[in-house]
Protein backbone atom coordinates (compact mmCIF):
# COMPACT_ATOMS: atom_id res chain seq x y z
CA UNK A 1 0.00 0.00 0.00
CA UNK A 2 2.71 2.59 0.04
CA UNK A 3 3.86 4.59 2.42
CA UNK A 4 1.19 5.30 5.43
CA UNK A 5 0.55 8.77 6.37
CA UNK A 6 1.34 10.68 9.27
CA UNK A 7 -1.78 10.84 11.40
CA UNK A 8 -3.38 14.92 11.53
CA UNK A 9 -4.09 16.39 14.48
CA UNK A 10 -7.26 17.44 15.70
CA UNK A 11 -8.36 21.16 15.45
CA UNK A 12 -7.87 22.58 18.78
CA UNK A 13 -11.38 23.77 19.01
CA UNK A 14 -12.47 20.27 18.90
CA UNK A 15 -10.32 19.39 21.14
CA UNK A 16 -12.02 21.82 23.42
CA UNK A 17 -15.49 20.72 22.57
CA UNK A 18 -14.69 17.14 23.07
CA UNK A 19 -12.82 17.48 26.48
CA UNK A 20 -15.51 20.15 27.83
CA UNK A 21 -18.53 17.86 27.19
CA UNK A 22 -16.94 14.76 28.89
CA UNK A 23 -15.55 16.68 31.84
CA UNK A 24 -19.05 18.40 32.50
CA UNK A 25 -20.09 14.52 32.85
CA UNK A 26 -17.66 13.30 35.08
CA UNK A 27 -18.13 16.93 37.18
CA UNK A 28 -18.83 15.86 40.31
CA UNK A 29 -16.29 12.84 40.40
CA UNK A 30 -13.59 15.54 38.95
CA UNK A 31 -14.57 17.19 42.20
CA UNK A 32 -13.99 14.06 44.42
CA UNK A 33 -10.63 13.79 43.00
CA UNK A 34 -10.08 18.24 42.75
CA UNK A 35 -10.37 18.11 46.72
CA UNK A 36 -6.71 18.61 46.82
CA UNK A 37 -6.96 21.74 44.74
CA UNK A 38 -10.01 23.03 46.90
CA UNK A 39 -8.93 22.76 50.28
CA UNK A 40 -4.92 23.79 49.26
CA UNK A 41 -6.79 26.87 47.60
CA UNK A 42 -9.12 27.23 51.00
CA UNK A 43 -6.23 27.49 52.99
CA UNK A 44 -4.24 30.17 51.07
CA UNK A 45 -7.33 32.63 50.30
CA UNK A 46 -8.17 32.00 54.17
CA UNK A 47 -4.68 33.06 55.12
CA UNK A 48 -4.10 35.95 52.45
CA UNK A 49 -7.38 37.53 53.24
CA UNK A 50 -7.48 37.20 57.22
CA UNK A 51 -3.91 38.77 56.67
CA UNK A 52 -5.26 41.64 54.89
CA UNK A 53 -8.27 41.83 57.48
CA UNK A 54 -6.02 42.18 60.57
CA UNK A 55 -3.54 44.09 58.43
CA UNK A 56 -6.71 46.78 57.80
CA UNK A 57 -7.63 46.56 61.56
CA UNK A 58 -4.49 47.49 63.08
CA UNK A 59 -3.83 50.38 61.23
CA UNK A 60 -7.13 51.88 62.86
CA UNK A 61 -5.23 51.92 65.74
CA UNK A 62 -8.17 52.40 67.48
CA UNK A 63 -8.29 51.26 71.90
CA UNK A 64 -11.13 48.78 71.94
CA UNK A 65 -9.96 47.07 68.22
CA UNK A 66 -6.40 46.64 69.56
CA UNK A 67 -7.90 44.88 72.35
CA UNK A 68 -9.78 42.65 70.74
CA UNK A 69 -6.58 41.81 68.41
CA UNK A 70 -4.77 41.43 71.03
CA UNK A 71 -7.22 38.70 72.29
CA UNK A 72 -6.62 36.82 69.29
CA UNK A 73 -3.27 36.77 69.71
CA UNK A 74 -2.23 39.45 66.75
CA UNK A 75 1.07 40.58 67.48
CA UNK A 76 -0.10 44.43 66.63
CA UNK A 77 3.91 46.17 66.83
CA UNK A 78 4.82 43.59 64.13
CA UNK A 79 2.45 42.95 61.38
CA UNK A 80 2.68 44.09 58.21
CA UNK A 81 6.80 44.22 58.92
CA UNK A 82 7.34 41.11 56.88
CA UNK A 83 9.07 39.60 59.81
CA UNK A 84 10.18 35.90 59.34
CA UNK A 85 7.82 33.89 60.57
CA UNK A 86 5.46 34.95 58.50
CA UNK A 87 7.27 34.91 55.23
CA UNK A 88 7.89 31.19 56.86
CA UNK A 89 4.28 30.96 57.34
CA UNK A 90 3.42 32.28 53.73
CA UNK A 91 6.07 29.58 52.15
CA UNK A 92 4.44 26.79 54.05
CA UNK A 93 1.12 27.59 52.58
CA UNK A 94 2.71 28.00 48.97
CA UNK A 95 4.42 25.05 49.57
CA UNK A 96 1.28 22.94 51.00
CA UNK A 97 -1.07 24.14 47.81
CA UNK A 98 1.80 23.33 45.75
CA UNK A 99 1.81 19.75 46.79
CA UNK A 100 -1.85 19.43 47.12
CA UNK A 101 -2.33 20.52 43.50
CA UNK A 102 0.19 18.09 41.85
CA UNK A 103 -1.06 15.12 44.08
CA UNK A 104 -4.73 15.69 42.83
CA UNK A 105 -3.58 16.39 39.00
CA UNK A 106 -1.49 13.24 39.08
CA UNK A 107 -3.98 11.76 40.64
CA UNK A 108 -6.43 12.83 38.16
CA UNK A 109 -4.33 11.46 35.16
CA UNK A 110 -3.47 7.82 36.56
CA UNK A 111 -6.99 6.85 36.88
CA UNK A 112 -7.64 7.85 33.51
CA UNK A 113 -4.94 5.61 31.62
CA UNK A 114 -6.87 3.42 30.66
CA UNK A 115 -9.42 5.73 28.84
CA UNK A 116 -6.08 7.02 27.51
CA UNK A 117 -5.00 3.56 26.03
CA UNK A 118 -8.06 3.22 24.59
CA UNK A 119 -8.15 6.58 22.84
CA UNK A 120 -4.82 5.51 21.18
CA UNK A 121 -6.08 2.34 19.82
CA UNK A 122 -8.83 4.57 18.15
CA UNK A 123 -5.75 6.51 16.45
CA UNK A 124 -5.20 9.56 18.78
CA UNK A 125 -2.24 11.37 18.46
CA UNK A 126 -0.10 11.80 21.14
CA UNK A 127 -0.66 15.59 20.70
CA UNK A 128 -4.70 15.19 21.30
CA UNK A 129 -4.19 13.44 24.31
CA UNK A 130 -1.79 15.91 25.77
CA UNK A 131 -3.82 19.17 24.54
CA UNK A 132 -7.60 17.58 26.00
CA UNK A 133 -5.75 16.49 29.39
CA UNK A 134 -4.30 20.15 29.32
CA UNK A 135 -7.80 21.83 28.54
CA UNK A 136 -9.57 19.30 31.12
CA UNK A 137 -7.43 20.00 33.75
CA UNK A 138 -6.89 23.86 33.41
CA UNK A 139 -11.21 23.84 33.54
CA UNK A 140 -10.74 21.44 36.51
CA UNK A 141 -8.04 23.63 38.43
CA UNK A 142 -10.51 26.45 37.86
CA UNK A 143 -13.27 25.02 39.11
CA UNK A 144 -11.32 23.61 42.25
CA UNK A 145 -9.67 27.10 42.60
CA UNK A 146 -12.97 29.11 42.29
CA UNK A 147 -14.58 26.41 45.16
CA UNK A 148 -11.42 26.38 47.17
CA UNK A 149 -11.43 30.57 47.13
CA UNK A 150 -15.57 30.55 48.21
CA UNK A 151 -14.52 28.24 50.92
CA UNK A 152 -11.36 29.92 51.83
CA UNK A 153 -13.51 33.11 51.81
CA UNK A 154 -16.43 32.28 53.77
CA UNK A 155 -14.01 30.53 56.58
CA UNK A 156 -11.68 33.68 56.94
CA UNK A 157 -14.76 35.96 57.20
CA UNK A 158 -16.44 34.40 59.54
CA UNK A 159 -13.48 34.34 61.68
CA UNK A 160 -12.98 37.80 61.64
CA UNK A 161 -16.63 38.24 62.19
CA UNK A 162 -16.54 36.37 65.04
CA UNK A 163 -13.57 38.17 66.47
CA UNK A 164 -13.98 41.42 65.42
CA UNK A 165 -17.49 41.99 64.65
CA UNK A 166 -18.14 45.12 63.36
CA UNK A 167 -15.11 46.64 63.05
CA UNK A 168 -14.71 44.00 60.20
CA UNK A 169 -17.22 46.08 57.82
CA UNK A 170 -16.37 49.09 59.17
CA UNK A 171 -12.69 49.09 57.68
CA UNK A 172 -13.12 46.42 55.11
CA UNK A 173 -9.94 46.26 52.92
CA UNK A 174 -11.92 45.88 49.71
CA UNK A 175 -9.04 46.60 47.48
CA UNK A 176 -6.83 44.26 49.62
CA UNK A 177 -9.18 41.15 49.60
CA UNK A 178 -9.82 41.45 45.81
CA UNK A 179 -6.27 40.87 45.67
CA UNK A 180 -6.04 38.19 47.57
CA UNK A 181 -8.69 36.73 45.52
CA UNK A 182 -7.04 36.96 42.37
CA UNK A 183 -3.79 36.24 44.11
CA UNK A 184 -5.17 32.84 45.13
CA UNK A 185 -6.84 32.15 41.41
CA UNK A 186 -3.79 32.72 39.39
CA UNK A 187 -1.74 30.20 41.58
CA UNK A 188 -4.77 27.62 41.99
CA UNK A 189 -5.12 27.82 38.04
CA UNK A 190 -1.64 27.74 36.86
CA UNK A 191 0.04 25.11 39.64
CA UNK A 192 -3.46 22.95 38.22
CA UNK A 193 -2.14 23.78 35.09
CA UNK A 194 1.64 22.83 35.23
CA UNK A 195 0.92 20.24 37.91
CA UNK A 196 -0.53 17.99 35.13
CA UNK A 197 1.40 18.46 32.28
CA UNK A 198 4.05 15.97 33.78
CA UNK A 199 1.43 13.76 34.15
CA UNK A 200 -0.20 13.94 30.73
CA UNK A 201 2.78 13.94 29.00
CA UNK A 202 4.06 10.84 30.85
CA UNK A 203 1.03 9.30 30.05
CA UNK A 204 0.47 10.21 26.16
CA UNK A 205 4.15 8.56 25.43
CA UNK A 206 2.96 5.16 27.09
CA UNK A 207 2.91 2.23 24.52
CA UNK A 208 -1.01 1.67 24.31
CA UNK A 209 -0.39 -2.13 25.39
CA UNK A 210 0.81 -0.85 28.91
CA UNK A 211 -1.97 1.76 29.46
CA UNK A 212 -4.80 -0.54 28.50
CA UNK A 213 -2.78 -3.27 30.69
CA UNK A 214 -3.34 -0.48 33.62
CA UNK A 215 -5.56 -1.40 36.42
CA UNK A 216 -8.34 1.36 37.15
CA UNK B 1 -9.04 -16.28 -3.83
CA UNK B 2 -8.21 -13.03 -1.93
CA UNK B 3 -4.92 -11.21 -1.67
CA UNK B 4 -2.40 -11.36 1.44
CA UNK B 5 -3.25 -8.55 3.50
CA UNK B 6 -1.58 -9.03 6.55
CA UNK B 7 1.56 -10.87 7.36
CA UNK B 8 3.23 -12.09 10.49
CA UNK B 9 7.17 -13.38 9.96
CA UNK B 10 8.97 -14.73 12.52
CA UNK B 11 7.75 -13.33 15.50
CA UNK B 12 8.53 -13.63 18.75
CA UNK B 13 8.32 -11.57 21.89
CA UNK B 14 10.50 -12.13 25.01
CA UNK B 15 9.18 -10.34 28.45
CA UNK B 16 11.65 -9.24 30.43
CA UNK B 17 10.69 -9.59 34.33
CA UNK B 18 13.69 -8.79 36.52
CA UNK B 19 15.95 -12.05 36.13
CA UNK B 20 13.02 -13.83 34.51
CA UNK B 21 12.34 -13.80 30.75
CA UNK B 22 9.24 -15.17 29.70
CA UNK B 23 8.66 -16.23 26.19
CA UNK B 24 5.46 -14.92 25.21
CA UNK B 25 5.42 -15.82 21.19
CA UNK B 26 8.19 -18.78 19.71
CA UNK B 27 8.27 -17.92 16.07
CA UNK B 28 4.70 -17.05 14.34
CA UNK B 29 4.15 -17.25 10.76
CA UNK B 30 0.88 -16.39 9.51
CA UNK B 31 -0.20 -14.87 6.39
CA UNK B 32 -3.95 -13.52 6.61
CA UNK B 33 -6.01 -12.77 3.29
CA UNK B 34 -7.97 -9.82 2.33
CA UNK B 35 -11.66 -10.46 3.93
CA UNK B 36 -10.74 -13.53 5.85
CA UNK B 37 -12.37 -14.44 9.29
CA UNK B 38 -9.82 -16.11 11.44
CA UNK B 39 -10.07 -17.36 14.74
CA UNK B 40 -7.15 -17.69 17.00
CA UNK B 41 -7.75 -20.28 19.85
CA UNK B 42 -5.28 -21.75 22.43
CA UNK B 43 -5.37 -21.97 26.32
CA UNK B 44 -4.53 -18.85 28.80
CA UNK B 45 -1.67 -17.39 28.59
CA UNK B 46 -0.59 -18.87 25.29
CA UNK B 47 0.44 -15.66 23.55
CA UNK B 48 -3.12 -14.88 21.80
CA UNK B 49 -3.49 -11.00 22.98
CA UNK B 50 -0.15 -10.39 22.34
CA UNK B 51 -0.25 -11.43 18.95
CA UNK B 52 -3.52 -8.65 18.47
CA UNK B 53 -0.76 -6.24 20.05
CA UNK B 54 1.54 -7.08 17.19
CA UNK B 55 -0.96 -6.88 14.54
CA UNK B 56 -2.18 -3.70 15.72
CA UNK B 57 0.75 -1.72 16.20
CA UNK B 58 0.18 -1.54 20.05
CA UNK B 59 3.58 -3.11 20.79
CA UNK B 60 6.65 -4.09 18.74
CA UNK B 61 8.13 -7.81 18.79
CA UNK B 62 11.50 -8.79 20.16
CA UNK B 63 12.54 -10.19 16.60
CA UNK B 64 10.87 -11.00 13.45
CA UNK B 65 8.20 -8.56 11.31
CA UNK B 66 4.77 -7.70 11.10
CA UNK B 67 3.70 -6.38 7.33
CA UNK B 68 0.35 -4.50 6.87
CA UNK B 69 0.19 -4.41 2.97
CA UNK B 70 4.11 -4.79 2.82
CA UNK B 71 4.61 -2.25 5.13
CA UNK B 72 6.40 -3.42 8.16
CA UNK B 73 4.60 -1.75 11.11
CA UNK B 74 7.90 -1.48 13.43
CA UNK B 75 9.27 1.15 10.86
CA UNK B 76 6.55 3.85 11.38
CA UNK B 77 6.33 6.31 13.90
CA UNK B 78 4.01 6.92 16.57
CA UNK B 79 2.18 9.46 14.44
CA UNK B 80 2.11 7.04 11.23
CA UNK B 81 1.52 3.74 13.95
CA UNK B 82 -1.78 6.37 15.09
CA UNK B 83 -2.82 6.76 11.21
CA UNK B 84 -2.31 2.92 10.71
CA UNK B 85 -4.77 2.16 13.70
CA UNK B 86 -7.88 4.80 13.30
CA UNK B 87 -7.93 4.14 9.27
CA UNK B 88 -6.91 0.25 9.08
CA UNK B 89 -7.57 -1.51 12.28
CA UNK B 90 -11.23 -1.54 14.18
CA UNK B 91 -10.52 -2.83 17.95
CA UNK B 92 -13.15 -5.12 20.07
CA UNK B 93 -11.43 -5.64 23.69
CA UNK B 94 -13.68 -8.33 25.69
CA UNK B 95 -14.19 -5.75 28.33
CA UNK B 96 -15.50 -3.18 26.00
CA UNK B 97 -13.45 -0.07 26.80
CA UNK B 98 -15.73 2.79 26.30
CA UNK B 99 -14.83 6.04 27.57
CA UNK B 100 -17.56 6.17 30.80
CA UNK B 101 -17.91 9.76 29.91
CA UNK B 102 -19.27 10.13 26.47
CA UNK B 103 -22.32 9.28 25.60
CA UNK B 104 -23.18 6.24 22.76
CA UNK B 105 -22.83 8.64 19.88
CA UNK B 106 -19.61 10.40 20.90
CA UNK B 107 -17.91 6.95 21.90
CA UNK B 108 -17.99 6.45 18.40
CA UNK B 109 -17.80 9.55 16.53
CA UNK B 110 -15.10 10.76 18.23
CA UNK B 111 -13.01 7.47 16.06
CA UNK B 112 -13.96 9.59 12.95
CA UNK B 113 -13.01 12.85 14.69
CA UNK B 114 -9.49 11.18 15.15
CA UNK B 115 -9.78 9.97 10.99
CA UNK B 116 -10.18 13.73 10.27
CA UNK B 117 -13.88 14.45 10.19
CA UNK B 118 -15.73 17.60 11.03
CA UNK B 119 -17.72 17.16 14.58
CA UNK B 120 -20.95 17.73 12.96
CA UNK B 121 -19.99 14.51 9.86
CA UNK B 122 -18.53 12.18 12.87
CA UNK B 123 -21.80 12.48 14.46
CA UNK B 124 -23.84 12.09 11.28
CA UNK B 125 -22.18 8.78 10.54
CA UNK B 126 -21.78 7.43 13.80
CA UNK B 127 -25.55 7.80 14.19
CA UNK B 128 -25.83 5.56 11.06
CA UNK B 129 -23.35 3.03 11.94
CA UNK B 130 -25.09 3.00 15.60
CA UNK B 131 -28.38 2.54 13.71
CA UNK B 132 -27.08 -0.36 11.86
CA UNK B 133 -26.26 -2.25 14.84
CA UNK B 134 -29.24 -1.56 16.39
CA UNK B 135 -28.24 1.44 18.64
CA UNK B 136 -30.37 3.77 16.86
CA UNK B 137 -32.36 4.36 19.66
CA UNK B 138 -29.75 4.63 22.66
CA UNK B 139 -27.19 7.92 21.59
CA UNK B 140 -27.49 9.79 24.27
CA UNK B 141 -26.92 7.35 26.84
CA UNK B 142 -24.04 6.91 28.99
CA UNK B 143 -22.08 3.41 28.98
CA UNK B 144 -23.16 2.56 32.32
CA UNK B 145 -26.90 3.32 30.89
CA UNK B 146 -26.56 0.01 29.01
CA UNK B 147 -26.74 -3.53 28.85
CA UNK B 148 -22.88 -5.57 28.54
CA UNK B 149 -24.56 -6.68 24.97
CA UNK B 150 -25.24 -3.10 23.79
CA UNK B 151 -21.86 -1.82 25.32
CA UNK B 152 -20.18 -4.15 23.07
CA UNK B 153 -22.64 -3.28 19.90
CA UNK B 154 -21.36 0.05 20.67
CA UNK B 155 -17.83 -0.93 20.55
CA UNK B 156 -18.31 -2.84 17.46
CA UNK B 157 -19.88 0.29 15.90
CA UNK B 158 -16.78 2.28 16.73
CA UNK B 159 -14.92 0.01 15.18
CA UNK B 160 -16.49 -0.26 12.29
CA UNK B 161 -16.87 3.82 11.71
CA UNK B 162 -13.81 3.95 9.81
CA UNK B 163 -14.22 1.59 7.57
CA UNK B 164 -10.90 -0.18 9.01
CA UNK B 165 -9.39 -3.43 6.66
CA UNK B 166 -8.98 -5.26 9.94
CA UNK B 167 -11.09 -5.80 12.76
CA UNK B 168 -9.40 -7.37 15.50
CA UNK B 169 -11.39 -8.89 18.35
CA UNK B 170 -10.16 -10.57 21.30
CA UNK B 171 -12.52 -12.41 23.25
CA UNK B 172 -15.44 -9.88 22.25
CA UNK B 173 -17.86 -12.44 24.16
CA UNK B 174 -15.76 -13.50 27.17
CA UNK B 175 -17.86 -10.71 29.42
CA UNK B 176 -21.66 -11.79 28.07
CA UNK B 177 -23.65 -14.71 28.18
CA UNK B 178 -24.45 -17.20 25.91
CA UNK B 179 -26.97 -15.55 24.05
CA UNK B 180 -25.90 -11.91 23.61
CA UNK B 181 -22.40 -13.42 22.48
CA UNK B 182 -24.18 -15.26 20.01
CA UNK B 183 -25.74 -11.99 18.58
CA UNK B 184 -22.32 -10.42 18.67
CA UNK B 185 -21.17 -13.33 16.49
CA UNK B 186 -23.63 -13.13 14.31
CA UNK B 187 -23.54 -9.37 14.12
CA UNK B 188 -19.55 -9.94 13.71
CA UNK B 189 -20.07 -11.96 10.63
CA UNK B 190 -22.62 -10.05 9.18
CA UNK B 191 -20.36 -7.51 8.87
CA UNK B 192 -17.38 -9.80 7.60
CA UNK B 193 -20.24 -10.56 4.58
CA UNK B 194 -21.13 -7.50 4.10
CA UNK B 195 -18.28 -5.14 4.39
CA UNK B 196 -15.72 -7.50 3.31
CA UNK B 197 -13.46 -6.95 6.43
CA UNK B 198 -10.90 -8.98 7.74
CA UNK B 199 -12.05 -10.49 10.77
CA UNK B 200 -9.52 -11.73 13.47
CA UNK B 201 -10.88 -12.96 16.72
CA UNK B 202 -9.15 -14.66 19.93
CA UNK B 203 -11.71 -16.68 21.33
CA UNK B 204 -12.87 -19.70 23.52
CA UNK B 205 -16.15 -19.25 21.50
CA UNK B 206 -17.28 -22.94 19.84
CA UNK B 207 -19.90 -21.00 17.94
CA UNK B 208 -17.39 -18.32 16.88
CA UNK B 209 -14.79 -21.16 15.13
CA UNK B 210 -17.48 -22.71 13.66
CA UNK B 211 -18.07 -19.38 11.40
CA UNK B 212 -14.42 -19.12 10.90
CA UNK B 213 -12.65 -19.34 7.46
CA UNK B 214 -9.89 -20.86 9.69
CA UNK B 215 -8.80 -21.26 13.15
CA UNK B 216 -5.42 -21.30 14.34
CA UNK B 217 -4.32 -23.33 17.15
CA UNK B 218 -1.64 -21.73 19.51
CA UNK B 219 -0.08 -22.85 22.46
CA UNK B 220 3.23 -21.90 24.62
CA UNK B 221 3.40 -19.36 22.17
CA UNK B 222 3.48 -21.34 19.28
CA UNK B 223 1.13 -22.37 16.61
CA UNK B 224 0.33 -26.02 16.86
CA UNK B 225 -2.28 -26.32 14.25
CA UNK B 226 -4.40 -24.34 11.66
CA UNK B 227 -7.90 -25.73 10.87
CA UNK B 228 -9.82 -25.11 7.94
CA UNK B 229 -13.38 -24.16 7.53
CA UNK B 230 -15.29 -27.57 6.91
CA UNK B 231 -13.25 -29.49 9.17
CA UNK B 232 -13.75 -27.41 12.23
CA UNK B 233 -16.86 -28.84 13.16
CA UNK B 234 -15.09 -32.46 13.75
CA UNK B 235 -11.74 -30.68 15.50
CA UNK B 236 -13.15 -28.29 17.70
CA UNK B 237 -14.26 -30.98 20.78
CA UNK B 238 -10.87 -31.53 22.36
CA UNK B 239 -7.78 -30.16 21.19
CA UNK B 240 -4.76 -31.54 22.62
CA UNK B 241 -6.50 -33.62 25.62
CA UNK B 242 -7.99 -30.05 26.68
CA UNK B 243 -11.62 -28.80 26.51
CA UNK B 244 -12.22 -25.49 24.32
CA UNK B 245 -15.25 -23.35 25.23
N1 LIG C 1 3.53 -7.24 30.15
C1 LIG C 1 3.89 -8.51 30.35
N2 LIG C 1 4.95 -8.79 31.12
C2 LIG C 1 5.34 -10.07 31.32
N3 LIG C 1 4.72 -11.12 30.82
C3 LIG C 1 3.66 -10.92 30.05
C4 LIG C 1 3.18 -9.61 29.77
N4 LIG C 1 2.09 -9.71 28.97
C5 LIG C 1 1.92 -11.02 28.77
N5 LIG C 1 2.85 -11.75 29.41
C6 LIG C 1 2.98 -13.22 29.38
O1 LIG C 1 2.96 -13.63 28.05
C7 LIG C 1 2.22 -14.85 27.92
C8 LIG C 1 1.13 -14.67 26.88
O2 LIG C 1 0.16 -13.75 27.37
P1 LIG C 1 -1.16 -13.37 26.58
O3 LIG C 1 -1.81 -12.27 27.30
O4 LIG C 1 -0.81 -13.14 25.16
O5 LIG C 1 -2.01 -14.70 26.72
P2 LIG C 1 -3.49 -15.00 26.17
O6 LIG C 1 -3.35 -16.17 25.26
O7 LIG C 1 -4.09 -13.78 25.63
O8 LIG C 1 -4.23 -15.45 27.49
P3 LIG C 1 -5.77 -15.23 27.92
O9 LIG C 1 -6.56 -16.28 27.22
O10 LIG C 1 -5.74 -15.48 29.39
O11 LIG C 1 -6.16 -13.85 27.56
C9 LIG C 1 1.73 -15.18 29.29
O12 LIG C 1 2.57 -16.14 29.86
C10 LIG C 1 1.82 -13.89 30.05
O13 LIG C 1 2.04 -14.15 31.40
MG1 LIG D 1 -5.73 -12.54 26.24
Amino acid sequence: MGEIPVQKDVPWLVTFKISWGSLRRRLLRSLVTMTGVVLAIAFLAHMLITDSIIYALVEVNERALNILLQKSDVDISNVGTGDSLMVLFLFLTLLITLVGISNSMFMAVTERVREIGTLKCLGAHDNFIIRSFLIESSLQGVLGTLCGIILGMTVALSVALVSYQAYVFKYFPLAAVIKALMISFVIGTVLSVVASIIPAYMAARKQPVEALRHEE
Amino acid sequence: MSEVILTVQDVTKVYTMGAEKVHALRGINLEVAQGEYLSIMGPSGSGKSTIFNMIGGLDSPSAGEVLFEGAKLAHLSSAQLAWFRCHKIGFIFQSFNLIGSMTTLENVSIARVFAGASLEQAKQEAAEVLTRVGLGHRLTHLPSQVSGGQQQRIAIARALVNKPSIILADEPTGNLDLKTGEEIIDLLAEMKQDLGITVITATHDLKMLSRSDRVILIADGQIRRITKKGEVEIEVGSVDGETVA
